[in-house]
């Protein structure tokens, strides 16, 4: 019997293991999945815990619920990947052998790489929300917090879905405004980037977004120390961001196992082929999901294109048949704005995101980067999807692994009237 | 669209980002720092300007923290060298793509 292992039942792994257990083990080859976690957390639920939209068994089911039969879960963490060997060592002193493996482990925040960051009232005046103990965490904080400087701050990228913290500074506009204290709260958007949209579409489109909630925006602040005493983030140009709440999205780092098996770049992600999701060490150890090195972003929607995508490679390469280099870098986002809209956004690594109509060209019902209602409840109908279709590794019905032109104003995005200089 | 630089057409985005590298040259990046309110340029501003055309070329995505564990530059060298917002000013320069997140 041939060997599939699968490390990481998150999303990714999850998803791999439900399109690969149709077909894998009629060709005689046995499937194994191995995490530390006892549960699945539904991970875009974490910005919505803090306002209270969602309770906590909104967002959490046994991670066993979504292995399917004929694949063996194993409950351990992982210590290193011997790739020379063909193993996996697990910290509980088991070694699995593998024929061919599939590395999902995600990646996950790392508070400690910023001075002053865990010493500095941690989980008391600093929170993260990408965590489900910092985001309930921080509800419990909201829920009596009084008022003042809101700082909501990006330590640096890359992070797991990168419009999280605009989305969370929108949605706290909301929040204020609803508990009727929002001229006692002072937003402040931070970020290392040069705006809070670098995209020149979104920035055009969207800018009027940070204006209408009234939140300030700190660009190209790259953050040196957080200084609990004084209360400010200090950035290595001198630039100081007071706070009384600071919202944060700490360093984001590949699983150390990946560190520990000399697999990982500086952050512990894994240099990857784009498009054939390859790892670029082994020819037979495959990377999908937050994992990767990747351009493209950390969010469950490219995790679910690259699944379909590695199931079509994985299956090639079982059959010694050359890989597709399929992956275009497709991610499908919902960004929520507050107020009951959301936008939604399509893009690949050739790209940006455009205005348009989503799914289907001309129709949608979904609109491309504008704000609507329909929009927002397709982000709440999403944690269905999420639990009784994406896991399972059931189509979406009209959305294809690779993005779609049709229906998008790509024409729009590259301004040909502009005068020539 | 193009843009006139150091006395040559240069392919570039609507905020003056080259699109083109193989454009770039020395004299670009002068006329580019000057824009900038960076330079004139030091050895120590090419060592940098190389390295991250280097890592643009092997399609490895830029953040301050690589290039301060690169041992090239320290991030408040790299500060000093490019003060107000040093990788979009380096990126310029260098004739990459500004750092940017997905929307």
């Amino acid at each position: 019997m041939k060997q599939l292992l699968i490390l990481g039942a998150g999303s990714a792994g999850t998803m791999m293991a439900n399109h690969l257990v149709k077909a894998l083990p009629q060709k005689g080859w046995q499937m194994t999945i191995v995490d530390q976690e006892k549960t699945h957390y539904y991970q875009p639920g974490f910005l919505f815990l803090p306002f209270g939209t969602y309770a906590e068994s909104d967002i959490i089911r046994p991670i066993g619920q979504f292995v399917p039969k004929g694949v063996k879960l194993v409950n351990s963490a992982i210590d290193r990947i011997v790739g020379e060997e063909n193993k996996v060592l697990l910290a509980n002193g088991e070694a699995l052998a593998y024929d061919l493996l599939i590395v999902a482990t995600g990646s996950h925040i790392a508070p400690e790489e910023v001075a002053g960051l865990l010493e500095s009232g941690w989980r008391k005046d600093v929170f993260d929300f990408y965590t489900f103990e910092g985001a309930k965490a921080l509800r419990d904080k909201l829920a009596n917090w009084p008022g003042g400087k809101l700082v909501v701050h990006i330590t640096e990228m890359p992070i797991k879905c990168p419009v999280a913290p605009l989305e969370f500074a929108f949605l706290a506009d909301d929040f204020f405004k609803q508990k009727g204290i929002r001229d006692k709260v002072d937003i402040t958007y931070v970020t290392p980037l040069p705006g809070a949209f670098t995209k020149p579409t979104a920035s055009r489109k969207l800018g009027y977004l940070l204006k209408e909630k009234n939140i300030n925006v700190v660009t190209d602040f790259y953050i040196e120390q957080v200084d609990g005493t004084d209360k400010k983030i200090v950035d290595y140009g001198g630039q100081e961001v007071q706070y009384d709440l600071l919202v944060t999205v700490p360093t984001n780092k590949g699983d150390e196992c990946i560190a520990r098996s000399g697999l990982g770049d500086e952050l512990n992600f894994i240099p990857t082929d784009k498009h054939t999701l390859q790892s670029k060490a082994f020819d037979n150890i495959f990377v999908l999901g937050d994992a990767t090195n990747l351009p493209a972003s950390k969010a469950g929607s490219v995790a679910h294109f690259q699944a379909e995508i590695l199931t079509e490679n994985v299956l090639r390469y079982v059959e010694g048949k050359p890989l597709k280099a399929d992956f275009d870098g497709h991610a499908n986002c919902f960004v929520e704005t507050g107020a009951g809209k959301a936008l939604l956004i399509d893009f690949n690594y050739e790209v940006e995101p455009v205005e348009g109509t989503f799914p289907i060209a001309g129709v949608g019902p979904l609109r491309l980067l504008r704000e609507s209602r329909m929009n927002h409840w397709g982000k709440l109908a999403f944690r269905w999807i999420y639990w009784n279709m994406l896991l399972q590794g059931r189509p979406i019905p009209f959305v294809k692994p690779q993005m779609s032109r049709a229906g998008k104003n790509i024409s729009t995005a590259v301004p040909e009237t502009e005068t020539v200089h | 669209m193009q843009k006139l630089i150091n006395g040559q057409p240069i392919d570039v985005n609507e905020e003056g980002y080259l699109t083109n590298l193989t454009q770039w040259n020395e004299g670009v990046a002068e006329t580019i720092a000057t824009e900038e309110g960076v330079g004139p340029l030091t050895t120590r501003h090419w060592d940098v300007l190389r390295f991250l055309q280097d890592q643009q070329r092997k399609e490895v995505a830029l953040t301050i923290r690589r290039i301060g564990q690169s041992g090239v530059v320290s991030i408040k060298e790299f500060y000093d060298l490019f003060p107000g917002g040093p990788l979009k000013k380096a990126s310029k320069i260098a004739g990459i793509p500004k750092p940017a997140s997905c929307i």
